[in-house]
C-alpha cells in the first residue's frame, strides 16, 4: 500500500473517536480496537455516549465518544488523556478539548465546521483558536466532500454516502498507526452481505481515508509493537458479554439448564441480549413484563431446577428487592446482576457509578443476607459471573454480582479459558436416602439446604416467603424465627471459607494502602505502579468479594500507616469497612461524575494523603 | 405432561399433613376439595403438580396440597409459575390467587401470562374483598361498597375478570361458584386439559368480611334462575324449568322464554366455546344480574400455540443450525487471535 516514511515507535497511545451520536463512532472505535487486538497490542476501551439515541445534531449533549488505549506493554485503563482526537464536528472539539494531551493530534472534518455547527457547539468563529489548540498537530480534513467525491459515480443516495464518513476517518487512523485494512474490509462484507454496494462504498471510503492520510504528509506514522503477552488464544470481549458467557459456562459445568429472566434496562441489557442469542447452547431467556417478573420467573425456574439469573441496573434492582427477599427465604440458588449506572432514580443511565453498594448489601426488609461480588475488569466479569453461579448453586443462596457501565461497555483482549480448566460445580441435590425429604435440613458444613426438583417422586414439599420450621411448616414460634434467621446468616458467612484471600499489589507493608472494589481496579493499578516508580511506598488492595469479606482483611490493613478507599460514590465501601474494622482510620478518595477516576486524580490525592502528618 | 389414565388417586392423596386454617364457613374449603377431586381424576403423576400462589387467604392453599408448592409474594404467582413451566413443560402448573392478588398488585403479571398463553391454570378466588388484611375493598368490589378503606362507599368501577382475560387475548375462561363442587371439579379438569393459560374465576364467599356477596346470584334458592351453566355444543338454557334462554338480538344478547312471543328451542343460541372470535364470549362473560343470568361453566376455550412450546421449538431449531455445540465452541467463535 505505497511507500512508508519513517516510523516513530511508541509504547502506548490513546485515541478518541468523537462525533454526533449518529456518526457511527462506537462502531469505528470497535473496529479499530479489534484490529489492534488482532495485531497483538494490549488495549482497553471506553465507550461514552448519551442516553438519547439521536440527541440534537451538532450539540455537545449529543456527542458520542469511543476511547481506545493500546500499548506495547500492559494496559489497565482506557487512558485519561488522548494522543489523537478524531472529531467529526465542532461539538466533538468542545466535549474533548479538556481531555487532550498537550501537543496531541486532532483530525477533524473541516466540512462540518459550518457557521451553524460552530454556534451550536458554543463557539463564535474558530473552535481551534477558541480552545487555544493552534499549536497542536491539527489536521483539517474535508472528510464530507472527499467521501462525496470518492463515491460520486457510485449511484448511492446522498444519505448513504455521508454514512461512510466514519470509515474515511478510520482509514486515516489506520494509516497513522500502520494497521492493515483487511479486518475492517471483511467486516463490511459480512455486515452488508445482502447490500454489496454499501459494503463496497464503505471499503472505498476506508481506502480513500488511508491514502489521504498518506498523501497529505502531515501525519507522522506511529508504530506500537505487539505486547509481550502470554501465549494462547485471545479475543476482544466487553463486560456484558463476558458476564453472560460466565453464566453459560457455569450452567454447562453444573449440568443445569440456564434460565435468564430480565427486563431491558441500560446498561445491563447487553447481558439479556447475549443470553437471548445463545439458544444454540440451550439458554432459556425470558423478557418479562417488568423487573419483578424478571426476578420472579427466575425464582420459579430455580425452584424447577435451573441455574437462574436475573440482570438489571440500579432502578431495576430496587424493583427486585422483594423478590430477592423471597429467594433468600426459599434458599434457592439465584444470581442477580446489577450493572450500576449513575443514580439515584433514573440518574445518568449511560454513565458509570459505584453507588448501589449499600443497596446491594442491605437494601431489603428483614435480616436478608446475600453474597455480594464485584467484577474488576471487562474480562474478569466472566470469572465473577462463574463464581457467582458456583456459590449460588453450591451454597443454595442468592448472589448479587456488581458490575457497572464502565465494565459493561468497555472491552479488552481476553485469554480464552478452556472449560476443562474451570472448577467443578456440584449442585446439592436432595438424595433418596434422605427420605422423607425435609426442605430445610442442612448440610453440616456449609449449612445449605438440599435441592429437590419438582417432578421427582416422593419429594413433594412446599416452600415460600413465610417463616418456616425445618420441616417446611409455617411457624410463628419466636425461637424458631430467630433460629432460622441465624442459620441463613451463618450459611452466607461460611462462604468466606471458599473465597480467596485479599491480594496486595506492591509491598505488604508501607505508608499507604489504596483500597478499592470492583471497576476502579485498572486506574488504581496504573496509579500505584506509577507512584511506586516515582518512589512512593504505596500498595493496592482491590476487593472482589464484598460480602462475606475475605478472612485476611484485618491482617492486610494492619500493616500500613494509612489506608485510603477509592470509589465512584461518596464513600459507601469506606463506611462498610468502618463498620467492620473500627480500629482503622479510612481516608477517602471519591468522585461521582458518571465517569471513572483518572490516574492523575488518584495519584494527586494519594500524594496529598501521604503528606498528612 | 404425560397422561397416565391407569394412575389411581383419590382426593385424599392430595391432602397434606397441614392443618387447614381458613375461617369456618369460608368458601375456600369447598374450592380446595374441588381441586383435590379434579387432580384425582386427571391421571397426572402426583410429583408433576406444582401449586404456586401469591399472598392472600387463597394463596395459603399450596400448604394444604400434598404436591410441590411455592408460596410466593403478593401478586407475583403468575410470574413465578411462568419460570417453572417454561423450564419444565412436563409439569402441571397451577396458580392459586385472588382478586386483590391478581387484579391489583399482580395485574401486570396476570395479563401478560395470559397474553403469552403459557400453559398454566390460574384459579382466581373472587370474593370482592381483601380478607387477609381484614376487609378493604378490592378491584372487583362493586362501586359504592362500604369497607374499612371506603367508609363512604367506593367511587371506583370494578374489573370484570372475564372481560380482562378476553382483553388480554385470553384463550380459556371459565366461571364457577365455590359451593358447587361438581361444577367446579368439571371445570378444573377441563382447564387442566386445555393447552394454554386457563383462567377459572371462582365466585367465593368471604364469610367474615363480605358474607353473602354472591348470594344474590349464587344462593341455593335463586341460582337456577340467576345463573346459566354453559357447556360447549349445548343450547344456552337456564331456569328451574329450563325454559329461559339466550338469543342474539342485533349486537346484544337477550333473555327470552321458550313458548313466549313465538320463541322455540331452536331459536336459542348454542354455546361454541371454541369460536376464536371472542365477541360472543365477551358478551357472555359480562352478563350481570338482574338484566341477565351470570354465566358459569367454560365460556371460552380456544386452541393456540403455548409459550413454553414455542420457546422449546425455537431452541431446538437454533441448536440444529448452529455450529456452536458447547461453551468451548462459543469461546472460540468469531474473531480469535493466537499469540505464539
Amino acid at each position: 500500500m505505497g511507500r512508508k516514511p519513517q516510523f516513530i515507535e511508541k509504547d502506548e497511545v490513546v485515541i478518541r473517536f468523537s462525533g454526533d451520536s449518529g456518526d457511527g463512532m462506537q462502531l469505528t472505535g470497535t473496529l479499530f480496537s479489534d484490529t489492534a487486538a488482532l495485531y497483538g497490542n494490549d488495549l482497553a476501551t471506553f465507550p461514552d455516549y448519551p442516553a438519547e439515541i439521536r440527541a440534537p445534531q451538532g450539540t455537545v449533549g449529543g456527542v458520542s465518544g469511543f476511547t481506545v488505549h493500546l500499548g506495547h506493554s500492559e494496559v489497565n485503563t482506557p487512558g485519561d488523556y488522548a494522543d489523537v482526537l478524531v472529531a467529526m464536528n465542532p461539538a466533538a472539539i468542545k466535549a474533548n478539548a479538556q481531555w487532550l494531551k498537550e501537543g496531541s493530534t486532532i483530525i477533524y472534518d473541516s466540512d462540518s465546521f459550518t457557521e451553524s455547527n460552530i454556534r451550536k457547539a458554543g463557539y463564535i468563529t474558530d473552535p481551534i483558536k477558541e480552545e487555544n489548540l493552534q499549536d497542536y498537530n491539527v489536521i483539517a480534513a474535508p472528510i464530507t466532500s472527499m467521501v462525496k467525491e470518492a463515491l460520486k459515480n457510485f449511484g448511492l443516495d446522498p444519505k448513504s454516502v455521508l454514512r461512510t464518513k466514519n470509515m474515511f476517518a478510520l482509514g486515516m487512523v489506520y494509516w497513522m498507526f500502520d494497521r492493515k485494512l483487511s479486518y475492517t474490509e471483511d467486516y463490511c462484507d459480512r455486515k452488508f452481505k445482502n447490500r454489496p454496494e454499501i459494503a463496497e462504498a464503505n471499503k472505498i471510503a476506508l481506502r480513500a481515508g488511508y491514502y489521504y492520510a498518506e498523501t497529505i504528509e502531515a501525519l507522522t506514522p506511529v508504530r506500537i509493537n505487539p505486547a509481550p503477552i502470554e501465549k494462547g488464544k485471545y479475543r476482544n470481549i466487553n463486560g456484558n458479554t463476558a458476564t453472560a458467557w460466565g453464566f453459560i459456562a457455569a450452567a454447562e459445568k453444573a449440568g443445569l439448564k440456564l434460565f435468564v429472566g430480565s427486563y431491558p434496562i441500560t446498561p445491563a441489557t447487553g447481558i439479556l441480549e447475549e443470553l437471548a442469542a445463545r439458544k444454540d447452547l440451550g439458554v432459556i431467556s425470558f423478557q418479562g413484563e417488568d423487573e419483578i417478573a424478571g426476578i420472579c420467573s427466575a425464582i420459579g425456574a430455580s425452584f424447577a431446577g435451573c441455574l437462574a439469573v436475573t440482570s438489571t441496573s440500579g432502578p431495576g434492582l430496587a424493583l427486585k428487592t422483594e423478590g430477592i427477599g423471597l429467594a433468600v427465604m426459599a434458599e434457592l440458588p439465584l444470581v442477580i446482576v446489577d450493572v450500576q449506572r449513575g443514580g439515584p432514580s433514573t440518574g445518568l443511565p449511560t454513565k458509570t457509578e459505584q453507588a448501589d453498594l449499600m443497596q446491594a448489601l442491605f437494601g431489603r426488609n428483614g435480616e436478608c443476607p446475600v453474597v455480594v461480588l464485584a467484577a474488576s475488569t471487562p474480562t474478569d466479569c466472566f470469572h465473577y459471573a462463574y463464581q457467582a453461579a458456583k456459590i449460588a448453586i453450591e451454597h443454595m443462596t442468592s448472589v448479587l454480582l456488581l458490575s457497572d457501565s464502565y465494565l459493561a461497555n468497555g472491552s479488552e483482549p481476553w485469554h480464552i479459558p478452556k472449560m476443562s480448566e474451570l472448577p467443578d460445580i456440584k449442585p446439592p441435590y436432595a438424595r433418596k436416602e434422605n427420605e422423607p425429604y425435609i426442605p430445610y435440613k442442612r448440610d453440616e458444613k456449609r449449612l445449605n439446604r438440599y435441592w429437590a426438583i419438582p417432578g421427582t417422586p416422593g419429594m413433594e414439599h412446599r416452600i415460600g416467603g413465610l417463616e418456616k420450621t425445618i420441616k417446611g411448616t409455617v411457624s410463628y414460634v419466636p425461637e424458631n424465627h430467630e433460629y432460622m434467621i441465624k442459620m441463613r446468616d451463618e450459611k452466607v458467612k461460611r462462604v468466606t471459607e471458599k473465597i480467596p484471600p485479599l491480594n496486595v499489589y506492591g509491598d505488604e507493608t508501607g505508608d499507604l494502602l489504596l483500597v478499592g472494589w470492583g471497576s476502579t481496579y485498572g486506574h488504581m493499578l496504573t496509579s500505584v505502579k506509577e507512584l511506586r516508580e516515582e518512589g512512593y511506598n504505596v500498595s493496592l488492595a482491590c476487593f472482589n468479594y464484598i460480602y462475606p469479606l475475605p478472612s485476611n482483611v484485618r491482617d492486610v490493613f494492619s500493616k500500613f500507616k494509612k489506608i485510603a478507599v477509592c470509589e465512584i460514590n461518596l464513600g459507601q465501601f469506606a463506611n462498610y469497612l468502618r463498620m467492620n474494622f473500627q480500629q482503622f482510620h479510612f481516608y477517602q478518595i471519591n468522585k461521582v461524575q458518571g465517569l471513572p477516576f483518572t490516574v492523575k486524580e488518584i495519584k494527586e490525592n494519594s500524594i496529598k494523603l501521604l503528606e498528612i502528618k | 405432561m404425560e397422561d397416565k389414565s391407569d394412575l389411581k388417586y383419590s382426593p385424599k392423596d392430595f391432602k397434606s399433613d397441614q392443618e387447614v386454617r381458613w375461617c369456618p364457613g369460608c368458601g375456600n374449603h369447598a374450592i380446595l376439595a374441588s381441586i383435590q377431586k379434579a387432580l384425582s381424576e386427571l391421571g397426572v403423576p402426583k410429583e408433576k403438580y406444582v401449586f404456586v400462589s401469591g399472598i392472600g387467604c387463597s394463596s395459603r392453599l399450596p400448604y394444604y396440597m400434598n404436591t410441590y408448592g411455592f408460596h410466593g409474594i403478593h401478586g407475583r404467582a403468575a410470574a413465578i409459575a411462568t419460570g417453572v413451566k417454561t423450564v419444565n413443560p412436563d409439569l402441571s402448573v397451577w396458580v392459586i390467587t385472588g382478586d386483590g392478588d391478581s387484579l391489583a398488585i399482580g395485574g401486570n403479571h396476570f395479563i401478560h401470562a395470559i397474553r403469552r398463553n403459557i400453559d398454566i391454570n390460574i384459579i382466581l378466588f373472587n370474593n370482592e374483598i381483601y380478607g387477609l388484611t381484614k376487609g378493604q375493598y378490592s378491584p372487583t368490589s362493586n362501586k359504592g361498597l362500604v369497607t374499612k378503606t371506603s367508609p363512604f362507599g367506593t367511587v371506583e368501577e370494578p374489573f370484570s375478570v372475564g372481560e380482562l382475560v378476553i382483553g388480554a387475548k385470553g384463550k380459556f375462561f371459565a366461571r364457577t361458584v365455590d359451593n358447587n363442587i361438581n361444577l367446579t371439579t368439571e371445570i378444573l379438569v377441563e382447564a387442566a386439559r386445555h393447552k394454554g393459560t386457563s383462567v377459572v374465576e371462582v365466585l367465593q364467599n368471604c364469610v367474615i368480611f363480605n358474607d353473602g356477596i354472591h348470594d344474590v346470584v349464587a344462593g341455593k334458592d335463586v341460582r337456577d334462575d340467576r345463573t346459566i351453566i354453559l357447556r360447549h355444543g349445548e343450547p344456552m338454557l337456564f331456569g328451574k324449568d329450563r325454559k329461559s334462554g339466550l338469543i342474539l338480538e342485533g349486537l346484544k344478547l337477550k333473555v327470552v322464554r321458550i313458548g313466549e312471543k313465538g320463541i322455540k328451542e331452536k331459536d336459542i343460541l348454542v354455546h361454541n366455546a371454541h369460536e376464536p372470535n371472542p365477541g360472543i364470549h365477551y358478551f357472555l362473560a359480562n352478563m350481570r344480574y338482574p338484566e341477565y343470568p351470570v354465566a358459569l361453566g367454560v365460556i371460552r376455550s380456544v386452541e393456540g400455540e403455548t409459550y413454553e412450546a414455542a420457546v422449546a421449538e425455537q431452541i431446538k431449531r437454533v441448536k440444529e443450525k448452529s455450529e456452536i455445540k458447547c461453551v468451548d465452541d462459543l469461546l472460540e467463535s468469531g474473531t480469535v487471535f493466537v499469540v505464539e
